[in-house]
């Protein structure tokens, strides 16, 4: 079994990050009851006896004794990071892990980037090979931050590319929360903007999450817990909605509800690798199969459930809207229309018990409304884990490889434009060493080559699928 | 005479399992619906097939698992173990840490080459412990990387070091809508080259396994476990023994012991109930059969329906290309049972889908990278394309 290390860079990447450490150790707490550190508590965590001074303490058998996250945990200031290391977390992580800063990035990409970049290079370096090195077999970085500020952005991408060169044969996937419209941070289209270039050429993987959908599914489900239509059905246990009281007191930690769900996604992404079905797929299957050319590697993502139900013997009825329910816009975590434009591919990946018959008798039925390109008209990759997530005897998490991410980039690359043409701001980053207009230029002409590319697969819709001739032998 | 099966991959260790399984329970069956003597002298045959026995009297499966990633193989040797009844060697697992990500070139370029030597060993210890090998059982899916890829990569060594034995592939075609986005690549490329290496490629689609479950056995939620036992109950009733020439209490040593003619693939096809023909209907062309039948009145069976000159190509006569092995002891409890292992037309739809969906993506160059990356080139896609179409041809000029 392989070992993954969780990056996560800035407020936003830490914030989240802290809702995946939480959220996986009460999965495994759940799913390990003898307390044995096995293989699949190992993809994530360490295994250390935490009275041996220095790096010796490392057990990779037997009872558990302390565990400690394979993470490695960057900002730029301390607000956040100190935070985790004075909540309940505090032992999950020891400060060898962590790099931070007082000053932060301003919300600039350039001081993020240029900056802090080389500023920290080493220590990231040095951290992250260590990191590495207490891996028997190290599969993939998970990257957590945002596009819009400073340190996600900028320190966040920075990262990518020193993975890249001191660890070329281990996957990048990188989740990216995106600025909404009315993002307060005035710049966050150019950070934004300067971010992408480095996703599309550093990264294996992306998940690109808005904070608006986030919210739009919290909302929904605050609605239904306070309607009392679900009543007793909603279970205050499970790992989506945290504890029922999280949500009354929603004002308290606003963002708390939305970063579970980012971190329930990263949890049923890893669920089929690191425990047992009868179709496993691993990380790097995600790659292979929904990456059909290398820039397009941008994944719409969508969870289902979003809230328990008590009935546990599911009838065929409720499974099958489960299906239905990941092919709604309602359950996405990126505003986006794939049924109106292209699949070139999607993936299933089913927990708990579901199988095989129904996930045919599913897809049979969602097929026809789905538009898939020509040569992949049966493009689906599918997954079946027998380890339910907590508090749910089943789940979905679609991710799928459409077209519909061109107007995101689209309007993305308009609000960009709108600063760029008054030159507004532009001075805090060119007066960072190392930053000049072309790299803005290049920046936007990168995405626009993106956006490019999803035209022209767009430009394919409505065609008829036709056969190509094929290759004619002599007998 | 001994096979040596070996499990690669996900579904190749999940379907092994089920097929020692079936074979183990058929075998020791105290009721085999004849006589106490038919019986022994049955289940004396039954053994060194594909077990081992033991001092201490659990047989071994003559297998040798492999994965590039260990949870399916630790979930297979504790369920085997689990029984009581039977087990596999200690010591008859290759195991890696991160599997072959559904890439037939991660699984033919880079896990064949730099893991052939400990697989290949295993695989001659098994062979050692046999007093006379028949040939090798190896089980793998076509739509994945390490059953596909590596599945292919070990058969052309087989090849090499046993060019004597008989090797024996049985192939898991994936379902049509897919279970790997990939499959179709993964597939040509497996098939292009086991039929460089390979003695016989047995057919077993998931579609159609699923079918079954669903249209005559009725289960309402099929599992994989479903659809796997389905096929190991198939299997079981090809390879256990059956009368040789010399008539009843002679059973046939050599399982693989078909008459292969042609090198291209079998199909097989339920075995539950009587087999019935219908003359109206138009059959695949057949290049040989070989029907098996178990259990009460297999002698006075009918099986003109099989020699009709109609079903067979023009260029074989019946009498050559249908075979009939036959044994009153029942498989199974089932008190008749058929199997029909057939060389014919039956895949040429599937074949040529495959290759027609796998050549529209490789138009579009989609996916190639992935490939590329570790050494499998767009010639060898074409040399693959190359190769099937004359197999779709052959077939269809059958």
């Amino acid at each position: 079994m392989t070992q993954s290390v969780v990056v996560q860079v800035g407020q936003c990447g830490n914030q989240i990050g802290c809702c995946f450490w939480d959220l996986a150790l009460r999965e495994h707490a759940a799913v390990n009851q003898k307390g044995i550190y096995d293989e699949a508590i190992s993809s994530f965590f360490r295994n250390v006896d935490t009275r041996v001074v220095g790096d010796g303490g490392s057990i990779s058998k037997g009872k558990i004794c302390s565990l400690k996250a394979r993470a490695v945990l960057i900002d730029m200031e301390e607000g956040v990071v100190n935070e985790i290391l004075q909540g309940p977390l505090r032992d999950v992580f020891d400060n060898k892990q962590l790099i931070t800063d007082i000053s932060g990035s301003g919300n600039n990409w350039a001081v993020g980037h240029k900056v802090f970049g080389s500023l920290y290079q080493e220590q990231i370096l040095e951290k992250l090979r260590k990191s590495a090195e207490h891996c028997d077999c190290l599969q993939c970085f998970f990257i957590i931050h945002s596009m819009g500020g400073g340190t996600g952005s900028g320190l966040g991408t920075f990262l990518l590319k020193v993975l890249e060169d001191e660890f070329p044969e281990v996957y990048r996937f990188v989740t990216s929360v995106y600025p909404s419209g009315e993002d307060d941070v005035i710049t966050s289209p150019y950070n934004s903007i300067l971010a992408m270039k480095e996703l599309n050429e550093h990264a294996d993987c992306v998940l690109p999450i808005d904070n608006q959908s986030l919210f739009d599914i919290i909302s929904k489900i605050d609605l239904m817990v306070n309607s009392g239509k679900l009543g007793t059905t909603v279970k205050p246990k499970s790992l989506v909605t945290s504890s029922a009281e999280a949500l009354k007191k929603q004002h308290q930690k606003p963002f708390d509800g939305m970063n579970n769900i980012v971190a329930n996604l990263l949890l049923n992404l890893t669920s089929s690798a690191r425990f047992e079905g009868s179709l496993n797929m691993d990380l790097n299957e995600i790659s292979m199969n929904l990456v059909p050319f290398p820039q397009l590697h941008y994944l719409v993502s969508s969870l289902t459930p979003l809230y328990t139900l008590a009935d546990v013997n599911i009838p065929t009825r409720r499974l099958d809207q489960m299906f239905s329910d990941a092919f709604s816009k309602d359950h996405q975590l990126i505003r986006a229309d794939p049924k109106h434009s292209l699949y070139l591919a999607c993936a299933l990946m089913v927990r708990g018990n579901v199988q095989v018959s129904d996930l045919r008798r599913n897809i049979e039925r969602l097929k026809p409304s789905l538009q898939f390109i020509s040569w992949n008209q049966e493009g689906w990759k599918t997954s079946l884990c027998s380890v339910p997530p907590v508090g749910h005897s089943h789940s979905l998490l679609a991710l799928a490889n459409n077209t519909c991410v061109k107007p995101t980039f689209m309007e993305l690359r308009e609000r960009f434009m709108r600063l760029y043409k008054k030159k507004a701001h532009l001075h805090h980053y060119l007066q960072i060493e190392g930053m000049e207009e072309s790299c803005f230029a290049e920046a936007v002409s990168s995405v626009s080559g993106l956006i490019e590319e999803y035209k022209q697969l767009d430009a394919t819709l409505g065609t008829p699928v036709e056969d190509l001739p094929r290759l004619s032998v002599a007998v | 005479m001994s096979i040596v099966t070996v499990q690669l991959g996900q579904c190749g260790n999940q379907i092994g399992f089920e097929v020692f399984d079936a074979l183990y329970n058929d075998s020791h069956c105290p009721q085999g619906l004849c006589s106490k003597r038919e019986n022994e002298v049955y289940q004396e045959s039954c053994k060194e097939r594909f077990f081992s026995e033991e001092e201490n009297g659990v047989p071994v499966a003559r297998a040798v698992l492999v994965d590039m990633e260990p949870k399916v193989i630790n979930q297979t040797l504790s369920k085997a173990a689990q029984s009581g009844q039977w087990k596999y060697g200690q010591h008859s697992c290759f195991c890696q840490k991160q599997g072959s990500g559904n890439n037939w070139a991660y699984g033919y370029s880079v896990h064949g080459p730099r893991h052939e030597e400990p697989i290949m060993n295993l695989i001659q210890k098994e062979v050692e412990k046999c007093d006379c090998l028949s040939g090798f059982f190896i089980i793998m899916s076509m739509a994945g990387g390490t059953g596909s890829g590596l599945g292919a990569f070990i058969t052309q060594n087989l090849q090499d070091q046993y060019s004597n034995a008989l090797k024996m592939n049985q192939i898991i075609w994936p379902y049509g809508t897919g279970e790997v986005i990939v499959q179709n690549y993964n597939s040509i490329l497996t098939l292009s080259h086991l039929y460089r290496s390979s003695d016989a490629l047995l057919v077993h689609e998931n579609d159609a396994v699923h079918k079954i479950c669903a249209k005559l056995m009725n289960i309402k939620q099929i599992s994989f476990r479903d659809i796997n036992q389905v096929l190991a109950h198939q299997l079981g009733s090809v390879f256990q023994p059956t009368y040789s020439m010399e008539g009843s209490y002679h059973y046939r040593r050599n399982p693989l012991g078909i008459n292969w003619q042609v090198r291209p693939p079998l199909s097989g096809l339920p075995p539950l109930g009587k087999v019935s023909l219908n003359r109206e209907l138009h059959f695949n062309t057949s290049i040989a059969n070989l029907v098996i039948l178990r259990g009460k009145d297999v002698h006075s069976a009918d099986l003109g329906g099989f020699k009709d000159p109609e079903l067979y190509t023009s260029w074989l006569a019946p009498v050559n290309a249908f075979s009939a092995w036959k044994t009153q002891r029942a498989f199974r409890k089932y008190e008749k049972s058929a199997a029909l292992v057939s060389n014919s037309q039956f895949l040429l739809k599937p074949l040529d889908t495959i290759v027609g969906k796998a050549w529209n993506m490789f138009a579009s160059k989609a996916y190639i990278h992935q490939y590329t990356k570790f050494g499998i080139e767009e010639e060898d896609f074409l040399d693959s394309f190359t190769l099937l179409e004359q197999v779709v041809a052959s077939y269809c000029n059958v």
